[in-house]
């Protein structure tokens, strides 16, 4: 039963055969089983049995439940909820309780789903493989010595695992979608724009995302239906149309153009990662889209404009961090300086106050232009890249991350070694687009991701190029635990 | 451009952060790999190019100013670190 969809799982609530409650002590049970090997979450809520017991009394009584009633869901610990702790798996944040639900909670608790926990993280999303969590190590399903990737690696983790039916992250370089694709599960990154960041913590707030995790293409589409549209509490969501984005599942690819950008097969991606690529795309003449090589040449320079725009915007948005309203407050401290001082610099992990430090030069006096405005410029240059090739494409398709999931502290010394994993996600962030990556195969044994890019807002499309592939390579990929 | 020790204690003081001696040694090498990493976009011309705030096109969002409820103060001040009469407690700042 944990590795049943959740529109397997809406199915047998709606006939009955099944009750929320049963469902929900199934999930916390499997977590109990398992997570102490995965270590997927950062708390468990047990009293999650109450919500399910409600909507139970809904379906009982015939009320028309929407789909993901009764379906036990967990969330990245930097997504805020109501009455619960949100510490960004930082120590800054150990004990910060939330007085407020994030726009994404309150929908998702509006269509019935059933919270079961808090997921980890890379500490503030910073990194790429979740070791940077102050908290605890989660480890790769598919092979417990290996991380699951990052920053959501908990929301990822936890899918593939059984140990939720969908989860929540957040993407600001590839959060999503790198996890994901060392994890074996569907992870989609909307629209800049299209789900609200309210009550999301932020980091780089114009390149932040929240998005689902999910075993298939189906429930992707479920949880995007349920999660997307403007919310007045964030002036940068966008007031697009919400299709119901079911109805681009099963649709015919005939015709659909589709891009192979030469510069994200080169160098520096995996022989095995590129072979389970090559197969998936070979299956794609069968289902009658149309392939055509496309140059993406700037997209090299993303990496270098992310670091330098995300860094800076974390400079300032963790500015806030100073013991001051919220927060562990340092002890002996003579003034107000030395406070602000020794609060962030024992609160703060490693990483966080590289990418403080790192951003706080680039906004610096003196080298603004060089950095920060030079970046937005070459911003402006991907944009426009990606704006000609969708003239030509309806999508793009390329490796999600380089490599299969790595071992812990294989690159946990080298940032810029670590940063080389988003090379092929980041692209899209600068860009603000939308994409997805779901599983393409194994290479040895661990899961390789292929990530489908669209146009913005136009998730419809790539759901119909996702389901499509999906079902073409019917992997149903589980980890042996 | 590379960094020194120097200036990594300049702007560590501009962020608010101290670090022991053998972090700043650390952080100069990390710092200057990743500089010369994005000095990359220098191979790049964009002298006549306009900088992108947003990835598409967005405009103010006005909204009509009312009063509308918002969180209690005990909600505010639930996370505190140190409080007192419904004020968050600080060091004395000025003189």
């Amino acid at each position: 039963m944990h590795y049943l969809s959740a529109h397997e799982i809406r199915d047998l609530l709606r006939k009955r055969e099944v009750t929320a409650e049963e469902v929900t002590r199934k999930t916390l049970e499997r977590i109990n089983e398992v997570d102490s090997k995965v270590n997927a979450y950062l708390e468990v809520f047990e009293d999650a049995i109450e919500a399910a017991k409600e909507i139970d009394k809904k379906i009982a009584q015939g009320e028309d439940v929407k789909d993901l009633a009764g379906i036990p869901m967990a969330i990245k610990d930097n997504i805020c909820m109501k009455g619960r702790k949100t510490t960004c798996a930082s120590k800054i944040l150990e004990n910060f309780v939330s007085p407020y639900d994030a726009t994404v909670v309150e929908r998702l608790k509006d269509n019935g789903a059933v919270i079961v926990g808090r997921l980890n993280m890379d500490e503030f999303a910073m990194g790429s493989s979740t070791e940077n969590s102050a908290f605890k190590k989660t480890r790769n399903p598919y092979d417990l010595e290996r991380v699951p990737g990052g920053s959501s690696g908990g929301s990822a983790a936890a899918v593939a695992a059984g140990e939720a039916y969908y989860t929540l992250g957040s993407d600001t370089g590839g959060s999503i979608r790198q996890p994901a694709s060392l994890c074996g599960v569907v992870g989609f990154k909307p629209t800049y724009g299209r789900v609200s960041r309210y009550g999301l913590v932020a980091f780089a707030s114009s390149l932040d995302q929240i998005g689902p995790f999910t075993r298939d293409v189906e429930d992707a589409a479920l949880v995007l239906n349920a999660i997307c549209g403007k919310d007045n509490k964030d002036s940068t969501s966008v007031d697009v149309k919400v299709e119901d984005f079911t109805t681009y599942l099963n649709k015919s690819l005939k015709g659909v153009k589709v891009g192979l950008p030469k510069e994200y097969f080169g160098e520096g991606i995996d022989n095995g990662v590129k072979k389970e690529l090559e197969k998936a795309i070979a299956l794609l003449k069968d289902l009658d889209a149309e392939i055509k090589e496309i140059n993406l040449p700037m997209s090299q320079y993303a990496l270098a404009v992310y670091y330098i725009l995300s860094s800076s915007e974390a400079s300032s948005n963790l500015a806030r961090f100073d013991g001051i309203r919220y927060g562990v407050r340092a002890k002996d401290f003579e003034d107000v300086v030395v406070l602000y001082v020794k609060s962030r610099s024992q609160g703060f992990g490693r990483e966080v106050k590289r990418r403080i430090m790192l951003g706080t030069y680039a906004l610096s006096s003196g080298y603004y232009d060089a950095y920060y405005k030079k970046a937005l410029k070459v911003k402006t240059l991907i944009i426009n890249e990606f704006k000609k090739a969708f003239e030509d494409v309806n999508l793009i398709i390329s490796p999600t991350s380089p490599s299969v999931a790595f071992k812990f502290g294989e690159k946990a010394d080298d940032p810029l070694k670590m940063y080389l994993s988003d090379i092929c996600t980041v692209p899209v962030n600068i860009a603000g687009l939308p994409a997805v990556s779901i599983p393409a195969g194994l290479s040895d044994n661990l899961p390789v991701g292929l990530q489908i890019i669209g146009n913005y807002f136009k998730e419809g499309e790539i759901i119909s190029l996702a389901h499509g592939i999906e079902k073409a390579l019917s992997l149903n990929l589980r980890p042996n635990l | 451009m590379a960094v020194d020790k120097s200036q990594v204690d300049y702007v560590a003081k501009l962020a608010r952060l101290e670090f022991s001696e053998e972090e700043k040694e650390k952080f100069v090498g990390d710092f200057n790999k990743i500089l010369q990493f994005v000095e990359k976009l220098n191979e790049i011309d964009t002298e006549n190019v306009e900088i992108s705030i947003s990835s598409y096109p967005m405009f103010n969002a006005l909204r009509e100013d009312e009063v509308k409820p918002s969180l209690s103060l005990d909600e505010v001040l639930l996370n505190a670190p140190d409080k007192e009469n419904g004020y968050f407690r600080v060091p004395k700042v000025v003189d």
